[in-house]
């Protein structure tokens, strides 16, 4: 047997040098998670932090039904409709997204090879600073006396501003601009691969630039749509900050509800249920994108996430 | 314009995508500029612009709570980075030892941070701490900050290690190296413009992260962000944005010095 | 074989097999034995996958054989951990350590065995001086032409001054010219330390104009071992005659006490070679090679010519043969009224055909 162990391996190292880090993952990742479904089955502490570990499945109740003070139960889709905007949202940024992407994502990838990486590195600065301040940015911009609103009055082609700031449209605009390098990326590494002599050959059979587009060059790039598709919906839904910030009170997405529940409601299982569910659209999402791609997406989103790096 | 006989590049070109690339570049950089831009006004309303001052600039510097959370900020990022490095080291080269079976496994729970959506993760470390009661503040949002750190640092060490020629561990055993000796004088040297390159990463994540630290911060571990945070919310007033250009400024200067690190020596 | 010649390196009945994807297992080697003399040089030679890397890294230790049994000097070596063996391995790649200098990449095995800094550092400069390379010391693997690598990485191994030293198809990665010339340095190195040298190549001119010895590798056995000469005139197995020369495959059967081919006739006895093996009853197969077929132009000749090209001075030929096609080689001299598409007369050279392994 110790024979064997070194064979073809000499100075490679072990596998047990990843144990330590993946203890700390299964301490800090892996448990946390599962308390969350625990928490998730628990009652109310009666001072709102924490939980009672009473077994209940009330949390989950709670979200198509509310309480009146008497004690009755009645439909109640607010939760839902929550969830509802959530995803809505989100599809709408990850094809805002996709539009942006697809033209930028092909520009830079028949560009000179010098030229790209720099290119490309622009595309990432954004990504490396702080969420808090790009959605701070667009507070500032959408504002009724921002830039835009003080360019349309000044110019004279409105009256008064137009109310953006707050709005859903707000929410949408803050969550295109934090996860627009999530879709451009993977599109880029899929198009950089892609060879551009095949739509030469088809231009010589014949096909006009908008055929050799979507006949050729998009079902080539079609596992970086679908890698960036993945990467923004995802983290687009469990988005804080942009609702938080550009929404105001009215278009609230998950998220906030999930922390309001940590925070004011202090309702620990009800929040820790709704994040179970976010848990469970992320999942399903995640099967069904894998569906569609097969293993293409899985292959493209890790090379999307490596060519961030 | 381009002769209509086209040569090898006109023909890559699609009409239309280079403009729509010029404008999705403006919409990627325009509003950190009028961040930067604003952080200047010596007007307190930020959007309605009075005249250039550094005022907003020495008004935040001097503040004593915002030096508090810088200190917060940078403790937090920096413990995070040594533990999320070591620990991405470690699971680098171990991953290239592991059969097919554990290394899915490993590699899916060494990604979980970045596809679990960050209010779930955060809510749920919270939870964890609050159970096992571990007091909030600095050092909690240290462990958790580490934990997301390490794909992170993980990804360009990773890179490195799978560019270097195996047979270059052989030569080193060949010539009598130990598997220590080998880790010490040919693996760490080989890994060292990944493993800063990947901290430097660590670092800036750390250091930019709201959420999960914002929910773990406790009564004293108010980290920058969270702070700014707190003033959007109170009043904005161009000391956000200077603040905000600071950040910015340190979030660029990093990833640069990252991105040529990483690109060297290839 | 002779044990009197005092072998530097000796293995006995060496097998290893690899697990392959789909779950099964290939011999790599099977049941190898092979003695190498004091310093010499030997060339293990033979096709892609057929076993003599794996044999070269089972000696260095990269590898453990499955069974069997290696010994250097006389003591056995194959339970060694690889750092522990005095045998340093030339590889394909060069393997040199990017990150150090052409000096700390020699001196690091000198280092491993903790020899004081002034031994290393005059060990070093007669490595280098060895592989002409004075003068690089200070530079990076990195700012060295592939030719320059392969030296650094010949000093690097020959500095630890091993009983044996291994190189693993180690003129591979260079140009045509600069092979040649490395063939000859690697000849004068071996002379000149009388270290013993064991190198894999699939490249037979490589072999032939290096190895004292050659051990000729296919599907995981060694098919045959000797001198080139001796290799190339008197191979014992169709594969090696094809593999080392050119070598034209014909069946050959017994016809009434004599020998025949088939759609040629009988074989006259002075063609045979002296010593080649017996034909016994049945069908076998002869090697012959194509300079020793020889053709004679005749417009009633019983052959047609498939082929006829002038190559250099040499003319080409293809013949048919009953079912099969003989390849020819002659001085264009004698070749005249050789065409593609004329007929020909075949005849052997005396003592060319020898009878092989199928």
């Amino acid at each position: 047997m110790a024979r064997r162990s070194t064979s073809g391996r000499a100075g490679q190292g072990t596998w047990w040098a990843g144990l330590p880090g993946l203890a700390y993952l299964v301490a800090l990742v892996l448990a946390p998670l599962v308390i969350i479904v625990i928490f998730s089955f628990l009652s109310r502490a009666k001072l709102g932090v924490g939980v009672k570990w009473e077994f209940t499945v009330q949390p989950y109740v709670e979200l198509f039904y509310s309480e009146s003070l008497s004690g009755e139960r009645s439909f109640d889709p607010t939760y839902l409709q929550i969830f509802f905007n959530s995803v809505v949202y989100s599809l709408i940024t990850a094809l805002v997204c996709l539009v942006l992407s697809i033209p930028i994502a092909l520009w830079i990838a028949t560009r000179p090879p010098k030229w790209r990486t720099l290119l490309v590195f622009l595309v990432t600065i954004p990504f490396w600073t702080s969420l808090l301040i790009r959605t701070y940015a667009f507070v500032i911009i959408l504002n009724d006396n921002g830039p835009i609103n003080g360019a349309l009055t000044g110019l004279g082609i409105l009256s008064e501003p137009i109310p953006m700031l707050y709005t859903p449209f707000a929410t949408i605009v803050g969550l295109v601009y934090s996860f627009l390098p999530f879709m451009i990326l993977p599109i880029y590494a899929s198009a950089e691969r892609f060879d551009f002599r095949l739509a030469e050959a088809a231009y010589d059979l014949g096909a006009t630039k908008g055929r050799v587009l979507m006949r050729i060059v998009l079902p080539a790039v079609r596992p970086g749509i679908i890698a960036g598709l993945i990467l923004v919906f995802i983290p687009a839904l469990g988005s804080f900050l942009a609702p938080e910030l550009l929404g105001g009170g009215k278009t609230s997405m998950i998220a906030n509800v999930i922390a309001a529940q940590f925070g004011a409601s202090r309702n620990w299982p009800f929040g820790a249920a709704l994040s179970v569910m976010v848990l469970v659209i992320v999942m399903l999402a995640l099967v069904a994108f894998a569906v569609v791609a097969r293993r293409s997406s899985r292959r493209g989103s890790q090379q999307s996430l490596e060519s961030l790096l | 314009m381009k002769s209509p006989r086209g040569t090898g590049t006109s023909l890559k070109n699609f009409p239309l995508f280079g403009p729509v690339a010029a404008i999705v570049f403006g919409f990627l950089y325009i509003p950190l500029v009028f961040v930067v831009g604003y952080s200047f006004n010596s007007n307190r309303v930020v959007t309605v612009w009075k005249g250039f001052s550094l005022e907003w600039y020495a008004d935040v510097l001097t503040n004593d709570d915002i030096q508090r959370a810088v200190i917060n900020s940078l403790r937090v990022a920096s413990i995070s980075t040594v533990l999320s490095v070591i620990f991405a080291t470690g699971l680098a080269i171990g991953l290239l030892r592991m059969a097919r079976a554990g290394k899915t496994a490993a590699w899916s729970l060494i990604m979980a941070p970045l596809v679990i959506p960050e209010i779930v993760f955060a809510i749920g470390t919270l939870a964890l701490f609050v159970q096992i009661r571990f007091p909030l503040g600095v050092d909690a949002i240290t462990l958790a900050h580490t934990a997301f750190c390490i794909p992170f640092a993980l990804l360009p060490i990773r890179a490195r290690l799978r560019s270097v020629d195996l047979a270059v561990y052989e030569a080193a055993a060949d010539l009598g190296a130990n598997e220590w000796v080998i880790f010490r004088r040919i693996t760490l040297p080989l890994l060292a413009p990944g493993i800063v390159a990947g901290a430097l990463l660590a670092f800036i994540i750390s250091l930019d992260d709201f959420i999960v630290s914002y929910f773990l911060a406790g009564a004293g571990g108010t980290t920058l962000p969270v702070y700014i945070f707190g003033m959007i919310r109170n009043a904005i007033t161009p000391g956000v944005n200077a603040l905000s250009t600071l950040l910015l400024l340190v979030s660029v200067v990093i990833v640069t010095v990252s991105y040529i690190i990483a690109r060297r020596k290839r | 074989m002779a044990a009197t010649e005092a072998s530097a390196l000796s293995i006995r009945n060496v097998s290893k097999a690899f697990p392959t994807p789909e779950g099964g297992e290939v011999k790599a080697l099977d049941d190898v034995s092979l003695d190498v003399a004091d310093g010499s040089f030997m060339v293990l030679l033979g096709p892609s996958g057929c076993g003599k890397t794996t044999l070269l890294r089972c000696i260095a230790g990269l590898e453990s054989p499955d069974s069997g049994e290696i010994d250097l000097k006389g003591t056995r070596i194959d339970d060694v951990p690889v750092w522990k063996r005095r045998v340093n391995t030339v590889f394909q790649s060069y393997a040199l350590f990017p990150h150090m200098t052409v000096t700390q990449n020699v001196a690091f095995g000198l280092q491993m065995d903790k020899l004081p800094k002034g031994e290393i550092a005059q060990k070093v400069d007669r490595s280098l001086e060895l592989v002409r390379l004075t003068g690089l010391g200070g530079r990076r693997p990195s700012q060295l032409s592939g030719g320059q690598q392969q030296r650094v990485a010949l000093a690097r191994a020959l500095a630890k001054e091993p009983e044996v030293l291994l190189l693993d198809e180690p003129l591979s990665a260079l140009d045509l010219k600069l092979r040649r010339g490395m063939q000859l340095e690697l000849k004068r190195l071996q002379q000149e330390t009388h270290i013993t040298f064991v190198l894999v190549t699939h490249d037979q001119d490589e072999a032939m104009s290096m190895g004292d010895r050659v051990a000729v590798f296919n599907e995981g056995r060694i098919v045959q071992v000797g001198e080139p000469r001796e290799v190339y005139l008197r191979p014992r197995t169709r594969f090696v005659a094809d593999f080392i020369g050119e070598a034209n495959i014909v069946d050959v059967i017994t016809e009434g006490g004599g020998a025949a081919i088939t759609g040629w006739g009988a074989i006259p006895g002075e063609s045979w070679a002296a010593d080649s093996p017996a034909i016994g009853d049945g069908r076998r197969v002869a090697a012959v090679r194509p300079e020793d077929v020889m053709l004679t132009a005749g417009g009633d000749g019983r052959f047609p010519i498939i082929d006829a090209t002038f190559i250099g001075g040499d003319l080409h030929a293809v013949v048919q043969v009953g079912d099969m096609t003989l390849a020819a080689r002659q001085p264009a001299a004698d070749a005249t009224g050789l065409s593609t598409g004329g007929r020909c007369d075949v005849a052997f050279r005396a003592g060319s055909l020898r009878i092989v392994e199928d």
